[in-house]
């Protein structure tokens, strides 16, 4: 007689993982990786391919030989971390510096807490902010897309939409006035904008965040009350006086929000749990997104929100918590 | 747009390998071992010794306590001895073992295929009748049925529900029942009715039995105040909270019995079991068991008598398969591993599955990624890593505050958990440690 298996109900389990969300999550960020390879060619590929290495390898080492534990890189959460530093980043960013980055965001914002799962902050922000910190000129001079494909040094830069709007504005020009030096909406949406490498398409994130909204990776709670807050609160601003403020269309475009809202505050270790939570949380990026862009320092402000808004997490999840069945009876 | 309830649940594969296979009638086993307490409540009170002979059909031990129920002979035979036997919860419990000679009926039962239409008894007579005839829920739970037809001073049933969802996956007993005893589950809805004193019964079936839907939809017909209705596949529907919110949209409030909302929920099976009882005087000794799992060889649904060993049931579906990694009494969310193929089948036991040996262990453990998955799917609005960490650091007191005790068990959680996290194995001990200590505050 064979021995039983004995253990308590249910006995049957659905076939998610945490590896298979991690790498659902992967094949949605490739359409912004290839957008970035045709759009910064070279200095795109080695970026990303570097990042990813450097996480997972840092990852490996830091559990084999300082925490002695058996090594998950295989889960692809490192993976994940590496693209978005990849894609927060400009293309010509010196590798050693895109080293420091994951090292901060892997070995300090993600294993010394305790790995996967355990971590209050976003890794690849906390790698990002500290980033940009660090080496704040490298960090913000944007190689222009498509002429500097095949250029690793020396390439010709420019600033971002919303580093043209900040100063442009610090000087006392009208939004009118800017808007001539603005890139088109289209471009914008498309991706022919200088900028990090993944932020700069639009089209590209979205496609990949209906992805996970079809697999169920993500629900549209964060990323849509995100970029509504975005869209209402700089509107109410655009509405109030609209050559001081630029219209909500950019806002929404510009900069890394549609990265931000679909790929970083959705992260699920460091976002709220429930459905109430994750609109206090979507709309809390959000209106600290506009804030830090309309009267901060500056020019980008979605790391820091979002940054913020994950430190808020665990007092959200002890204030919004799911209606309980029975609690409230309204019998009709 | 089906009908169904709105907070949580999953949808695991139905694997509803069985619900083509008519009922077939297990042969009488050689030997049958009948626990004393097969229900929710107190067991019952012997009443053979060693060397009695009994017929099938005979009370053997007798419910005596407010929440207990009658326990009957299923066989003909003689009262080898009264001894402690491991049934299906794992741990050892009085039983009666009866060496089986013959099938002798005990006389007063009606043995006819005659469908018995005419309800003549009274309200209290019917009462009286399942009480005696030690008829209890079959879906699972077996709480006494009389109790729940007793509706407590200052309340009032307005309806009643039938419960035939079935929502648990491989399980057919009630869809083949309902397929092959539609009318007798009827009038057993009647006189449930009668009971209650309520004129509106609605029962519920899940989208995926329409030929069951369909068939009672018809029959229903000639029965006043019956009403049929198609449910949208989801488990745990067959919940009875989560049911009587996905017919009639109330929800039962926290700690509360249906009765509350006007409402109280038996099982299809249970309803047949009423019938028999009520119409043709048969104790609740047989019932309708779904033999399946992917690797056996002959899966089925069979009539078999209460106090059967497993084994015989196995045996009837082509023998234990080589695979074999776990045997489970009842459905894959809620059922109870067996320890041995050897205990018996009891009131509460709606299906035996065969599971393989790949199928049985458990996935390697994560850490929780708070993904929030298993807030989504709680039926009862809880949260699932919540009541785990607070039981992890035994803090009771909190998760007492957080309704840990609204769990029902659904499973629904570690189902659902991509860290793989047995959600529910801590939860059920930090309930059974809540409600000890309720307990003792309440001394």
């Amino acid at each position: 007689m064979n021995l039983l298996t004995v253990s308590g109900s249910p006995h049957v389990f659905n076939d998610t993982s945490v590896s298979k969300i991690m790498w659902g999550v992967v094949i949605a960020m490739i359409p912004a990786t290839l957008v970035s390879f045709w759009y910064f060619g070279l200095g795109g590929i080695i970026i990303t391919l570097s990042a990813v290495i450097f996480c997972v390898l840092i990852e490996y080492l830091v559990q084999r030989y300082l925490l002695k534990e058996a090594p998950s890189v295989k889960d692809g959460s490192a993976v994940i971390t590496g693209i978005l530093l990849a894609f927060n980043v400009p293309s010509n960013l010196p590798v050693w510096e895109l080293l420091i980055g994951c090292i901060v965001a892997i070995a300090i914002a993600k294993m010394s807490f305790g790995g996967l799962g355990k971590n209050p902050f976003n890794p690849a922000l906390i790698g990002r902010v500290f980033m940009l910190i660090s080496f704040p000129v490298d960090m913000t001079s944007w190689p222009l897309p498509v002429t500097n494909r095949m250029v690793l040094t020396d390439a010709v830069t420019g600033p971002t939409t919303l580093g043209i709007l900040k100063e442009g504005l610090a000087n006392g020009e009208t939004v009118s006035q800017i808007s001539s030096q603005l890139p088109a909406y289209q471009q914008m949406f498309m991706g022919d904008i200088g900028g990090s490498l993944g932020e700069v398409s639009a089209l590209a994130l979205i496609i990949g965040g209906l992805f996970m909204l079809y697999k169920k990776i993500i629900t549209w709670h964060i990323p849509v009350s995100f970029m509504l807050s975005v869209f209402m609160f700089s509107g109410i601003l655009y509405l109030t006086d609209p050559e001081h403020y630029i219209d909500p269309v950019f806002h929404l475009l510009a900069g890394g929000l549609m990265l931000g809202a679909i790929f970083m505050a959705t992260d699920m270790v460091t976002s709220p749990m429930t459905y109430k939570g994750m609109i206090i949380f979507g709309t809390g990026c959000g209106i600290l997104t506009v804030l830090i862009r309309v009267f901060g320092a500056y020019p980008e402000g979605v790391s820091f929100a979002i940054l913020i808004m994950n430190a808020c997490v665990p007092l959200i999840n002890r204030g919004f918590k799911p209606k309980r069945f029975g609690e409230v009876v309204k019998n009709g | 747009m089906l009908k169904t309830f709105k907070t949580g649940g999953v949808h695991p594969p139905e694997n509803k390998i069985t619900e083509k296979q008519a009922i077939k009638v297990l042969p009488v086993p050689a030997i049958v071992y009948i626990p004393f307490s097969q229900h929710l409540g107190a067991p019952a009170k012997v009443l053979v010794a060693k060397g009695d002979k009994v017929k099938a059909g005979q009370l053997i031990a007798k419910g005596e306590a407010f929440i207990s129920a009658n326990i009957h002979s299923s066989v003909s035979g003689k009262v080898q001895k009264i001894d402690e036997v491991i049934e299906t919860s794992g741990y050892r419990k009085p039983s009666v073992i009866i060496e089986v000679e013959g099938d002798v009926w005990d006389e007063s039962i009606d043995r006819s295929d005659r469908i018995s239409k005419d309800i003549i008894l009274s309200q209290k007579e019917i009462i009286k009748r399942i009480n005696e005839m030690g008829v209890v829920g079959l879906g699972g739970a077996t709480f006494p049925s009389h109790v729940k037809l007793m509706v407590p001073e200052g309340k009032k049933a307005e309806l009643l529900i039938i419960n035939g969802v079935e929502c648990e996956p491989y399980l057919t007993s009630d869809h083949r029942l309902m397929l092959e005893k539609g009318e007798e589950i009827l009038v057993g809805t009647q006189i449930l009715m009668i009971a209650l004193g309520v004129s509106k019964a609605m029962i519920g079936i899940e989208n995926n039995k329409p030929d069951a839907i369909a068939h009672l939809t018809e029959l229903a017909k000639n029965f006043n105040g019956i009403q049929v209705h198609g449910l949208k596949v989801k488990y745990p529907q067959g919940a009875e909270k989560q049911l009587i919110k996905a017919l009639v949209n109330r929800e039962v409030p926290s700690g509360k019995l249906p009765i509350e909302v006007g409402a109280v929920v038996h099982n299809a099976g249970t309803s047949f079991a009423v019938y028999e009882a009520v119409q043709k005087n048969k104790p609740l000794f047989e019932r309708v068991v779904t033999i399946t799992g992917k690797s056996v060889k002959n899966p089925g649904n069979f009539l078999v008598r209460i106090g059967t060993p497993v084994s015989d049931l196995i045996a009837a579906s082509g023998g234990l398969p080589e695979d074999t990694g776990k045997i489970i009494g009842g459905g894959p969310m809620m059922g109870k591993a067996l320890v041995s193929p050897e205990v018996p089948i009891v009131k509460g036991t709606s299906g035996i599955l065969i599971m393989n040996r790949e199928e049985s262990g458990r996935q390697e453990l994560k850490n929780c990624i708070r993904c929030g998955k298993c807030i989504t799917v709680c039926p009862m609005g809880l949260e699932p890593w919540l009541l785990e960490k607070l039981v992890i650091n035994e803090n009771f007191e909190k998760a007492e505050a957080e309704k840990i005790v609204d769990c029902m068990e659904c499973g629904s959680c570690h189902y659902t958990c991509p860290s793989k996290r047995p959600l529910l194995d801590y939860i059920r001990f930090g309930k059974g440690k809540v409600l000890q200590i309720i307990r003792t505050r309440n001394k």
